[in-house]
């Protein structure tokens, strides 16, 4: 590759944590360092792809110079931009929660040593998938990503962990092998892979049969209701930072490859589009009364996990056929903010039950020890997720119930009311422990907090409680390179 | 002219930026916590009275940024804007006082100061609020800021009376979303210009216009406490002293009928609001809040929880005056604004004296307090005669131009709806005055009750405000009273009235 004209972006992006985490794997002693250098390279090379794709539209690099539709062509346009952002953000500050919570005194050998590898290869994976313009190379990403998803799962747990791993992983090969016939399908059809190809494609039998399995299997692997049944345990029983970047960013990837195709790939019938606003429905009842009855709060936040992708859908759903542009809009804010939120809460939710040394609802109001910050840094997630202002989750629900009200939606807008107060009603559960003292007998051991560890949550929940007031800018820097228009 | 923009920023920064600053300082540094707190309510106070200076001056600020497509976070500094943060400055520099006095020695102070901070910055927000949107999001921050405060003793029943408080007033904000989002599709804009935005939709249509005013009325009177919404109000009465007075002088109640005022006057219009015919609904629902509030009031035995029905009454005087739609009447509901506060701040300090130093919390343990505590007890009977309305203290001027104003109006019955509930007010208010002042203590020790030192911070504020009752209400019509404010402001929203032929004085 001597005619690489200027440093390519898009490929550092995705060669920085591969080689970080070959490196990490390689050099075991070193994995932290290594690992938190890569991932500060990633997010310069992020930063930088950004600034680019702001003053000059999107970008894209062919790999190896071969071009579509048969080499691989990498596009970041201001969707993918914003998510490499979102991932980079998310996926820095967890790692600094991590250089805690995995340091020498808490987390065991193996533990250390496996983190930083997985944690790279899932990166590798989550910034190709956003890149990729071809559904193949979509499907390999998904592969990479499953694999270091299961392996962060298991990491660090006890049974619970790793019989929560093999239902993901089962999930997860189920939901791959569904995507890669769909994948196989197209080929047959058209003979080639790449997003152009599908947009130009006439409408086929078969190429309806690709979708199909195609969202089929997405719809697994981001755990919409009624296929979530391997997330709440997932989610729940890893350790705090792979939570975070389990339910932050993991389950994002299919949400976004689900935009893109049905973007590419129009649903043929808008009754489908309501089937998964209803879905989403679904899981905001369900997840919503599964939260209320969660005795743990790792696994609350998880099943909020399961009300946040339901919302996603119904945001997806809202404007129907016709202004999908717009509901795609809202779908991308409530995605990014639910990753970062989640990610601040999962952290948070990991101090917490660091400090008290456990994490059952019933009885955190009976521990004197009281960790402020980390007590803090959850409500202010909470905040977001539930879409309470000035949050990027309040501005999403905005544009979400903004379009339905006008499209005289009235249904979604309904749900999604319902939806918020249950969201009240289960985080609140936690929240109102959080300032009861008449069942200590001992005196509160209050301001645990201040310490490293709890920053990096602290900054994730402030960062989602804010960018709800720049979430114009967001949009528009979404819009860049017309990801919800005709040409990719 | 504009000069300065930042200056309504500056102001809301005093409060919302010390606050995590309090948060983080450590619990025993008492007395830099005070000095920071003292230092930003006294600033605020320097920073309201010189822009309320500028406004005079015809200066006019007008501050935005975009936050969603064509939506604008702004802050405005108007007439009305000034006339709320200046109830909330000079308040909040009073309470701060007390609350440092009051919660000495207790344990949670960053965090009572801390939210305590938070909920007046979003007092200010609110306030400042120069659309919908922008006032959706403080009112929104001051239901979240204000429950930490009302569970702030955290036992089981604060907790239960928080969770009712969240359920009413996130429920509140939900239906005011919906309504500002109704707004928003309706009128392409959520801004408050005096005159009303929506002349052009309530043509086009009215069943809409009429339905939004629904929708926008029952999430503000949530926080304004208009029955049916009011039950929030009594139990969130486990809140220590200092946050109850605040919550019922200026943040929460205020929150609620200052938007109801925004919502009649600025989005509406009184003349778009009179044609839909909303007027008379809303003045009803008040009536009905006024002689209900008063009618429980009598009942309660509980000191706080008397005064608490007392403000449910008292908070609907303002929308009483908002829903007439005379000028004369928004004039007593402007300066009902600042009258209730400043009487109902007076007796909540004054109930939370009695119970520091007396460990007095009913009615039936008032006997022969006045005597124990003269000067908390004089300021809280200024105070409750000022409500039952006797001149020529502060509530009396409110009732005088609601009345007058329900004359013009030719709603006659408004005269009867007042006296009734003066005789009420009388009613429950003049036999605790009695037991403090004429009824011997039954079962005290030689030399009076037993009571406790309880110092300059908790003494002082009490007779601070009552005083500020006497001003207001003696010296109504002196340049810079909020009376002649209210007229100012009046004259902006109804710029038709004839200003000459208002009566100068009563």
């Amino acid at each position: 590759m001597n005619d690489l004209p200027t440093l390519d972006w898009p490929t550092a992006v995705v060669f920085a944590p591969l080689a970080g985490a070959i490196l990490a794997f390689a050099w075991p002693r070193r994995a932290a360092g290594i690992g938190l250098a890569s991932v500060l390279l990633t997010t310069a090379a992020v930063a930088a792809l950004a600034l680019r794709v702001l003053a000059e539209g999107a970008v894209v690099t062919r790999l190896g110079n071969w071009g579509a539709p048969l080499g691989i062509d990498l596009r970041a346009d201001g969707l993918s931009t914003l998510l490499l952002a979102m991932t980079a953000g998310v996926g820095l500050f967890v790692s600094l929660g991590a250089l805690d919570s995995y340091a020498p005194a808490r987390a065991d050998e193996r533990t250390r040593r496996y983190f930083w590898p997985l944690w790279l290869l899932l990166l590798t994976g989550l910034n190709g998938a956003f890149l990729s313009t071809d559904v193949f190379n979509l499907y390999v990403m998904l592969e990479v990503i499953a694999l270091a998803a299961v392996g962060l799962t298991v990491l660090g747990g006890g049974r619970e962990a790793v019989r929560a791993g093999l239902e993901y992983m089962y999930a997860s090969i189920l939901g791959a092998l569904l995507f890669l016939m769909g994948v196989g399908f197209v080929y047959l059809e058209l003979g080639r892979l790449d997003f152009a190809g599908l947009i130009a494609a006439e409408p086929a039998p078969a190429l309806t049969a690709a979708l199909a399995l195609m969202i089929a299997g997405l719809l697994l692997k981001t755990a919409l209701f009624p296929l979530h049944f391997w997330l709440p345990g997932a989610h729940a029983n890893a350790t705090a930072p792979a939570s975070a970047l389990l339910s932050g960013l993991v389950v994002k990837v299919s949400l976004y490859i689900f935009l893109r195709l049905t973007q590419y790939m129009p649903l043929p019938d808008e009754l489908l589009v309501t089937l998964m606003g209803t879905l989403g429905a679904g899981a905001i009842l369900w997840g919503g009364i599964q939260a209320l009855r969660a005795e743990r709060l790792k696994l609350l936040v998880a099943w909020s996990t399961v009300v946040q992708i339901g919302l996603i859908f119904v945001a997806f759903a809202r404007a129907g056929q016709v202004g999908l542009a717009e509901s795609w809009k809202a779908a991308a804010l409530l995605i990014l903010a639910h990753a970062v939120a989640k990610a601040a809460m999962f952290l948070s939710a990991g101090r917490i039950k660091d400090e008290v040394g456990h994490d059952r609802i019933q009885d955190l109001d009976r521990s004197p020890i009281r960790p402020t910050l980390a007590q803090f840094t959850f409500a202010l997630a909470a905040i977001s997720l539930i879409g309470l202002p000035p949050s990027l989750g309040f501005a999403g629900k905005w544009v979400l119930m903004e379009g339905a009200m006008a499209a005289g939606y009235w249904h979604w807008v309904g749900i999604t009311m319902i939806g918020t107060l249950l969201s009240v009603a289960y985080f609140s559960r936690v929240l109102a422990g959080f300032l009861r003292f008449d069942r200590l007998r001992t005196p509160v051991a209050e301001h645990q907090g201040w310490a490293l560890a709890d920053t990096a949550p602290l900054v994730l929940a402030l960062a989602a409680l804010s960018l709800g007031l720049v979430a114009a800018p967001i949009l528009a820097f979404m819009e860049i390179g017309y990801p919800f228009g005709a040409t990719p | 002219m504009t000069d300065a923009p930042l200056l309504p920023l500056f102001i809301l920064l005093t409060s919302l930026g010390i606050a995590p600053l309090l948060f983080a300082l450590p619990e025993r540094s008492a007395g830099l916590r005070t000095a920071i707190n003292l230092g930003a309510a006294g600033l605020k106070v320097a920073l309201v009275a010189w822009l309320s200076w500028k406004l005079s001056q015809g200066v006019i600020y007008d501050l935005r940024f975009t936050v969603l497509p064509g939506l604008d976070f702004n802050l405005q500094a108007d007439p009305l804007a000034i006339l709320f943060i200046a109830l909330s400055a000079v308040l909040w520099f009073i309470t701060t006082v007390y609350s440092v006095g009051y919660l000495e020695k207790g344990p949670h102070r960053a965090r009572f100061f801390g939210f305590f901070s938070l909920c007046v910055g979003a007092t200010v927000g609110i306030a400042l609020a120069g659309n919908l949107f922008t006032f959706l999001l403080f009112y929104e921050l001051l239901t979240l800021a204000t429950y930490p405060l009302v569970v702030h003793r955290g036992t089981a029943e604060a907790l239960r009376a928080g969770r009712i408080y969240l359920i009413y007033t996130l429920g509140g904000g939900l239906v005011l979303l919906l309504g500002t989002l109704g707004l928003w599709i309706l009128a392409g804009s959520t801004d408050f210009v005096p005159g009303g935005i929506l002349g052009d939709v309530a043509e086009a249509a009215p069943l809409a216009a009429q339905l939004l005013f629904l929708v926008l009325v029952a999430g503000l009177g949530v926080k304004a406490a208009l029955v049916p919404f009011h039950a929030w109000l009594p139990i969130a009465m486990v809140a220590p002293a200092p946050v109850s007075a605040l919550l019922h002088a200026v943040a929460v109640v205020k929150a609620g009928a200052f938007g109801i005022m925004r919502v009649v006057y600025e989005v509406y219009g009184i003349e778009t609001a009179q044609a839909l015919g909303l007027t008379a609904p809303l003045a009803a629902i008040a009536a009905v809040t006024i002689l209900y509030g008063s009618l429980r009031a009598l009942s309660q035995d509980d000191i706080k929880r008397r005064l608490a029905w007392s403000t449910v009454s008292q908070v609907s005087y303002i929308t009483l005056g908002v829903a007439l739609a005379s000028p004369i009447a928004a004039i007593g509901a402007l300066a009902h604004l600042i009258h209730q506060g400043l009487m109902k701040i007076t007796m909540f300090m004054a109930a939370g004296n009695l119970a520091e130093g007396l460990g007095v919390k009913k009615v039936s343990q008032m006997n022969g307090v006045g005597r124990a505590m003269p000067g908390t007890m004089a300021a809280f009977t200024l105070a409750a005669l000022a409500m039952i309305g006797l001149p020529p203290l502060a509530g009396f001027v409110s009732k005088w131009y609601l009345a007058t104003g329900g004359l013009e109006a030719g709603q006659g019955w408004v005269i009867a709806l007042l006296l009734g509930s003066s005789l009420l007010n009388a009613a429950y208010f003049l036999p605790m005055l009695h037991r403090a002042w004429f009824v011997e203590p039954a079962d005290a020790a030689p030399g009076g009750l037993a009571r406790r030192r309880i110092g300059w911070m908790l003494a002082v504020p009490p007779i601070a405000t009552a005083s500020l009752v006497l001003i207001a209400g003696g010296l109504a019509n002196a340049p810079f009273s909020p009376l002649e404010w209210t007229r100012f402001i009046v004259a902006l929203e109804y710029p038709q009235a004839a200003f000459d032929d208002l009566p100068e004085a009563f």
